[in-house]
């Protein structure tokens, strides 16, 4: 069943736990970010887009596979948005659909190395895939 | 004092060393780290979606088994301390997550967040005292320039955490004080190194490693000291043409106690046997498996 981009918004808001409409537009979320520079969609737009019901944008935004969930944006955020948040909203819409895994197994072995932790590829499979 | 020690995936195989300077340096501080039996991966990032259950069961599993012993339950590796000290929050505090966590669970009696998790910095702190760890120290690290390297997973997000102040920390200077070495504060020492995405995205990680190790090395930084392999793997992986080595802090403390030598040996043993252990077994060493996929392709 095809959502509205309404639905789309409130399940994005169901699901991060954040409400947007707090934001009051600092910015400091973005000047936190360190992925900042590979963002098309930046951290605070992140947030208006989810206002302003335009959902689908975020959905095909390359942002969802560059934040570090690092949680300054939302350790900083002076009203209490976590934008972080919700881009993993965003990210766990994209992957809770059919055949939509950013990772998959078959190209473990090739990102190999090895030094590489166990940690790095549980922690990939869990933010990339179901 | 017996605590519940949850190591997790990465200090069985990759970090072995981490794990094994954490327990010779329990026995010299006087307790004991009671590994959990039957213990399963924490999944290594805390799942954010709010109606996340499933992804979360298996640290419920880890302090409900705490709980059920009376024990503390204490962690190394800072993304293990992490996830279960934020799910066990869940646990305490968010009802729904409590109620259908239960739901799956079964248990004898429902896990309401009563196991205290610490890590085994915050056992230092808080119930030895760096005061006290100074005075078992037997090799002071005297003349060592050290930086803290704290990362995200420590310390934020800080009202779930409450490790230690997120934007000023200090827990990691003042052991490295304790050990008789000289902490080095430098600007990016809580800023991420890029985590998961250098799976994928090596380069990302590479530019965020870049400016940890430039930072410190600039500010005079001789050695890094982390609580996470995924930091160390990282930092490891900077392009810096000055790199200063990066060692895990259980490691130091061994070293400042006495005990690294005897424990490297140990671990050396541990991971010789489980080498020779691998083939005839069912349970075979993945890791290895994996690796050897790597070098193949």
């Amino acid at each position: 069943m095809m959502q509205s981009q309404k639905e789309k918004a409130e399940l994005i808001r169901e699901i991060s736990g954040v409400n947007p409409s707090k934001c009051m537009k600092c910015g400091k979320c973005s000047a936190s970010c360190p992925s900042f520079q590979e963002m098309d969609i930046k951290p605070h737009q992140f947030v208006s887009y989810v206002l302003h019901e335009d959902i689908d944008a975020l959905l095909e935004s390359k942002s969802l596979w560059k934040c570090l969930s690092c949680f300054a944006c939302v350790e900083r955020c002076p009203r209490d948005v976590k934008p972080g948040k919700l881009i993993d909203a965003a990210r766990q819409m994209v992957i809770r659909q059919k055949g939509a895994d950013y990772l998959s197994a078959d190209e473990i072995p090739e990102l190999l190395d090895p030094e590489l932790p166990q940690q790095l590829l549980v922690s990939a499979f869990r933010r990339y895939r179901r | 004092m017996v605590y519940s020690y949850y190591p997790g995936c990465t200090l069985k195989t990759k970090a072995k060393d981490l794990d094994a300077y954490a327990r010779a340096c329990a026995k010299v501080l006087g307790f004991e780290l009671e590994e959990l039996e039957n213990w399963q991966c924490c999944g290594g990032v805390y799942p954010l979606g709010s109606d996340e259950i499933a992804t979360k069961l298996s640290s419920v599993r880890a302090l409900a088994a705490a709980k059920e012993k009376g024990q503390d339950l204490v962690t190394v590796c800072a993304a293990c301390h992490h996830v279960l000290k934020r799910v066990n929050d869940d646990m305490k505090n968010v009802e729904d997550i409590r109620f259908r966590a239960n739901n799956y669970m079964e248990l004898d009696e429902p896990y309401a967040g009563e196991t205290k998790v610490l890590h085994f910095l915050e056992i230092l702190r808080d119930r030895i005292g760096f005061a006290a760890l100074k005075d078992k120290v037997v090799k002071p690290l005297t003349g060592r320039k050290i930086g803290a390297y704290y990362g995200c997973l420590l310390l934020r997000p800080s009202d779930r955490m409450q490790f230690d102040d997120p934007e000023n920390p200090s827990i990691i200077e003042d052991f490295i004080r304790a050990l008789g070495a000289e902490p080095v504060i430098y600007p990016y020492r809580n800023e991420c190194c890029g985590g998961y995405i250098s799976l994928k995205e090596k380069d990302m990680a590479k530019n965020q490693t870049d400016l940890i190790m430039e930072s410190a090395a600039g500010m005079g930084a001789e050695t890094l000291v982390t609580a996470c392999p995924l930091c160390r793997y990282n930092l490891n992986q900077s392009r810096t043409q000055e790199k200063v080595p990066v060692v895990y802090f259980t490691e130091l403390l061994a070293e400042a106690l006495g005990v690294k030598a005897e424990a490297a040996e140990t671990n050396a043993e541990a991971a010789a046997d489980a080498k020779g252990n691998t083939k005839p077994e069912a349970d075979t060493d993945k890791t290895e498996d994996m690796q050897e996929g790597g070098t193949q392709s």
